[in-house]
């Protein structure tokens, strides 16, 4: 209250923050082989000396964008990635690399894959340019 | 202003539209001057829609009409009080004006609604890649300004929109010399700045809307390669052509060559691209040829205007 409103940048910060976050709490995930408490989270994240609610909060967004999943163990919960990171960056690649359909209309790619008559014209155009150059 | 004369001249339009898109489609001159070219087809595509949607319209109302509008007014008055098949008239000429009638208020419904829904789709597969790229996208000084991603395969591509983004991948890094990397970033910060993924969707949202047709697919497919054509010309500015074409034909070739490049992390790809579109590029960036004449493009820009200003004032325009 009587606080001046964030400004733009201060809003940009936070947003970069909660990215931080997010991505550190999937990487201690993603590191361990059994599912983890909120405590034993914040424990692998010492070095940046979070409240023990950050931590939940971020966990529970997570659980909601469908990230991690979690179960109850006692009066706690306890969270585990959905799927490998190596998974993830394979769903990431596959809409990059996919040439067709409605999905790939939403990021444009500055090049595509070629038939493999087309990729010995392209050889042969590099050894040209590569020529041009190296005289 | 209706009446057959009106849709004999609306049904002309649109068929002049539709071979003027194949006469397009074959052109070599649109490599040329790739922005001209891209006005001519958003203005074929949308004089071609309104002259097909208003030709079946006109077809189908009532004699005596006096505007489009007040016509659909009058065919919805006379169903309401039934009086849609007087028994004084014969009953099969009604039924084909009424079949028209319904097929391009049908077709007006489903070019208005193809746009927002494609957008959506592709609004929503990009936030699921900003979300992805939140966890496993890094920055790294080779690329300044884009997010790197840990996988063999070599990629790079921009994620339009008003948080946008530059995805390189791994695989892309280690193919590229350091000036073809910045050439391909100022390539894809051209297609940001001016926002070439709006041009584009409408001609995704027709090859939505029309899957079997080939022409909208064929008009789908020239306009991107003239958007990537328009963004290298942009690149062209602050970057040599020889780092512009060699990223190019590196990344041509990575997918199927040398025993180096077998990527470990290999996927199965749908649709390469159509034959001979990267060589073209290739081409004109190495060998450039000037754009046509300035009366040339001006010519082009009167027709683009006409296509589209014909058909509406033969829609709005009273008797």
């Amino acid at each position: 209250m009587g606080g001046s409103p964030p400004t733009p940048v201060g809003k940009v910060a936070i947003v970069n923050r909660l990215g931080d976050l997010e991505r550190a709490i999937m990487d201690v995930l993603w590191g361990t082989p059994q599912s983890l408490t909120v405590r034993e989270v914040s424990a692998q994240l010492t070095e940046r000396d979070l409240a023990h609610t950050t931590v939940m909060t971020v966990l529970d967004r997570l659980a909601k964008k469908g990230f991690a999943r979690r179960e109850r163990d006692g009066r706690a919960w306890r969270y585990r990635p959905a799927a490998t990171r190596e998974a993830y960056v394979t769903e990431l690649m596959l809409t990059a690399l996919d040439q067709t359909g409605d999905r790939s209309a939403a990021l444009a790619r500055f090049a595509k894959l070629v038939s493999g008559a087309e990729a010995s014209a392209l050889r042969g155009a590099l050894d040209e340019i590569e020529g041009g150059g190296g005289g | 202003m209706t009446g057959p004369a009106d849709a004999a001249l609306l049904a002309v339009v649109a068929i002049g539209c539709v071979r003027g898109s194949a006469a397009l489609g074959a052109a070599r001159w649109p490599r040329r001057s790739p922005g001209a070219a891209i006005l001519l087809w958003q203005a074929l595509g949308l004089g071609g829609g309104l002259a097909a949607v208003g030709a079946l319209i006109e077809v189908g109302l009532p004699a005596g009409s006096s505007s489009v509008a007040n016509g659909v007014l009058r065919v919805a008055h006379m169903s309401a009080s039934g009086d849609l098949f007087p028994a004084s008239q014969p009953i099969l000429p009604a039924l084909l004006r009424l079949a028209s009638l319904v097929l391009g208020l049908a077709l007006l419904a489903q070019l208005c609604w193809v746009l927002p829904a494609s957008a959506i789709t592709a609004v929503r597969a990009r936030r699921r890649q900003r979300e992805l790229l939140v966890l496993l996208g890094r920055g790294d000084p080779k690329v300044p300004g884009a997010l790197v991603v840990d996988h063999p395969a070599a990629a790079a591509y921009c994620l339009p929109g008003l948080r946008s983004k530059i995805v390189v991948s791994v695989g892309a890094l280690d193919l590229l010399l350091p000036a073809e990397l910045a050439a391909v970033l100022a390539h894809e910060r051209a297609h940001l700045r001016e926002r070439h993924d709006l041009v584009v969707l409408p001609f995704t949202a027709l090859r939505r809307a029309f899957g079997w047709s080939q022409i909208c697919a064929d008009a789908h497919q020239s306009v991107a390669l003239l958007i990537e054509m328009l963004a290298d010309d942009r690149a062209l500015r602050a970057r040599p052509a020889r780092a512009l074409a060699g990223a190019l034909a590196r990344f041509g070739t990575a997918g199927c060559g040398g025993a180096d490049s077998a990527p470990d992390g290999a996927l199965a790809v749908s649709g390469a691209a159509h034959e001979g579109e990267m060589t073209a590029r290739v081409t004109r960036i190495m060998t450039p040829i000037p754009p046509p004449p300035a009366a040339v493009r001006f010519g082009i820009c009167c027709a683009a205007t006409l296509i589209v200003v014909v058909p509406v004032a033969l829609l709005v325009l009273p008797n």
